[in-house]
């Protein structure tokens, strides 16, 4: 069973579009959206959630009214400044350390477990899909992020799947960091951009410091050819292979109105772009430990 | 004034707006622009600010003092985030779990824990024209932009107007970038993705409860369910922008929108003034 996983650094450049059509065009697969803070592949895949599973947050602070003195010491031992008017806890702020527990003399700080969370396993026309949605305001921790891929490992195991596929999140931080370790093959989308570029650059390093295979696509290379030039160098450069590029094209906006991928929806050029980089990942992928 | 630009979706156009809205103003206020995305950090590209400071930033992480720990465990027990081992006569710490509450000083018994600064990211200032730049860049392969972007805003003058870019989605670093402004743009596209992203973050926002206009970028793409949703919701659409090439080519060379087209420095300011009566209609 291998692994791909899809990510971008900057954001909007078209990851969940390129991953949608790839699940559309592989065979024998799962697919994982790690991207929980804003998932989007479930508005082309249109799953039927068998299984939701709640996800566990960190614990927060309530006060006990009843218990508590008013003393004025939790306040300003919390560093995240989430007590304000002696005793008002805000929950957004609260990172559940316990800090104030510990101050507190009269024990009327409760460490309350929290939902931060839900998973869903689910199945699709495209194939079964695991998916999360990290509630608002919530620590992207990168944890729901693991959590996604473990289910997905189960769930290619038990249907006897060659490859997950998985929608990475934007950025470089820990939810990054969490979908690309210990996969086979990182497929990174960027635009012809200074953005893109410079957001490339970093996603690349972060990919190649956990020892994963990072390989680029170029999407709307034909806004700034001068810049694709500039990625393709920078491609060369560090010995990254640049696999395909893909035009601007109108058309990706009216197949994801239409629910579709864009190989699904649409039997035209740019299909056959994506279907011929489709095949360079998959090949990599075949070719890869 | 503060007034974050955010959205649920990523690559809507935040830096675009959030630029053009800083240069378009800067002409007759005092404009500091901090980039909050700190994982990605791109206003600088179309600011191109001089750079006069530049410091390091991170989280206090607890240092242990060899000499005087007696390795009872106490530290490890209080940490929630796992970020001390303790095994018989070994101790560990790992930087990058730590979230610098302080716990495991306040439980050592033998005063064994000294809290010192592990650095996660860059911080600098400068000046793009007259508008005062600021940006925070998280260090790579860090896990935690939210502690970064805590300690960016706690630097928010006090006057003038701040435009901070906020991080895309709707988890705790967005909620941290846009917590206690006074207003919140969010910039969206009209396609599925953008309309999906943007209730969640309008979701967030309601939360926090800060007034909110949206900026539909890229206005002629997609369907007009996003107008029947802000309609539905009584959000106003304050600025529209349709796809144009030449935006998106000055875009990619790091030219911001009001170079490419200077005569939407009069509808930035506009966009300011509605942004202006809102605040003051929520005071009311």
């Amino acid at each position: 069973m291998k692994e791909l996983v899809v990510v971008s650094g900057k954001g909007g450049t078209g990851k969940t579009t390129i991953t949608a059509s790839f699940t559309y065009l592989a065979k024998n697969k799962v697919i994982a959206d790690c991207d929980v803070d804003a998932s989007d592949m479930h508005l082309i895949t249109a799953p039927d959630i068998l299984n939701t599973i709640p996800f566990k947050g960190r614990k927060k602070a309530v006060v006990n009214e009843d218990k508590c003195i008013s003393c004025g010491k939790c306040e300003p031992a919390c560093h995240f400044d989430a007590i304000s008017d002696i005793n008002k806890i805000n929950p957004i702020k609260c990172e559940g350390c316990g800090v104030c527990d510990l101050v507190c003399p009269v024990d009327a700080i409760d460490m309350v477990e929290t939902i931060a969370g839900d998973l869903h396993i689910s199945e699709s026309r495209y194939g079964p899909m695991i998916h999360a949605r990290l509630r608002i305001g919530e620590e992207n921790s990168g944890q729901l992020v693991t959590l996604v891929r473990q289910y997905a490992k189960i769930m290619s195991a038990d249907r006897k799947k060659e490859l997950i596929i998985i929608d990475g999140p934007p950025g470089t931080a820990c939810p990054t960091t969490s979908a690309v370790t210990g996969t086979n093959l990182a497929v990174v989308v960027t635009e012809p951009t200074l953005s893109g570029l410079h957001d490339l650059k970093r996603v690349t390093d972060v990919i190649k410091h956990f020892r994963v295979e990072p390989v680029v696509i170029v999407n709307k290379y034909d806004i700034n050819k001068n810049m694709t030039d500039k990625i393709q160098e920078y491609c060369n450069e560090k010995n990254i292979p640049l696999l395909g590029k893909i035009p601007f094209d109108k058309v990706v906006v009216e197949a994801m109105v239409a629910g579709k991928s864009i190989p699904e929806y649409y039997n035209g050029e740019l299909t056959i772009i994506i279907k011929e980089i489709w095949e360079k990942v998959y090949k990599l992928l075949t070719e890869v430990n | 004034m503060k007034i974050a630009v955010a959205s649920g979706k990523g690559g809507t156009g935040k830096t675009i707006i959030s630029t053009s809205l800083a240069l378009s103003l800067a002409t007759d206020k005092n404009v500091h622009y901090f980039d909050c995305d700190v994982e990605a950090p791109n206003g600088h590209i179309f600011l191109k600010p001089d750079i006069i400071k530049e410091e390091k930033l991170g989280i206090d992480v607890p240092k242990v003092n060899l000499d005087k720990c007696d390795y009872c465990g106490a530290c490890a027990d209080a940490c929630e985030f796992s970020a001390i081992l303790v095994a018989r006569n070994k101790i560990m710490v790992f930087n990058e779990l730590c979230h610098g509450c302080y716990a495991c000083q306040m439980v050592c018994h033998v005063d064994a824990i000294n809290m010192e600064m592990h650095s996660t990211a860059i911080y600098r200032e400068g000046n793009a024209g007259n508008i005062h730049f600021v940006e925070g860049r998280l260090n790579l392969g860090e896990p935690m932009p939210t502690p970064i972007i805590s300690k960016i805003k706690n630097l928010l003058p006090k006057e003038g107007l701040v435009i901070i870019d906020s991080p895309p989605g709707n988890s705790d670093s967005m909620v941290e970038a846009v917590i206690d402004t006074d207003f919140v743009l969010l910039v969206t596209e009209p396609t599925p993705f953008g309309l999906h992203d943007l209730k969640l973050a309008v979701d967030t926002v309601k939360l926090m409860n800060i007034p909110m206009g949206i900026v539909a970028n890229r206005a002629d793409l997609g369907t007009k369910d996003l107008w029947d949703y802000a309609k539905k919701e009584n959000i106003p659409v304050l600025m529209e922008i349709p796809f144009l090439r030449k935006v998106a080519e000055g875009y990619s060379t790091g030219i911001p929108l009001v170079d490419v087209i200077p005569e939407y420095r009069e509808q930035f300011k506009v966009l300011y003034k509605k942004i202006e009566s809102l605040v003051s209609e929520k005071e009311r």
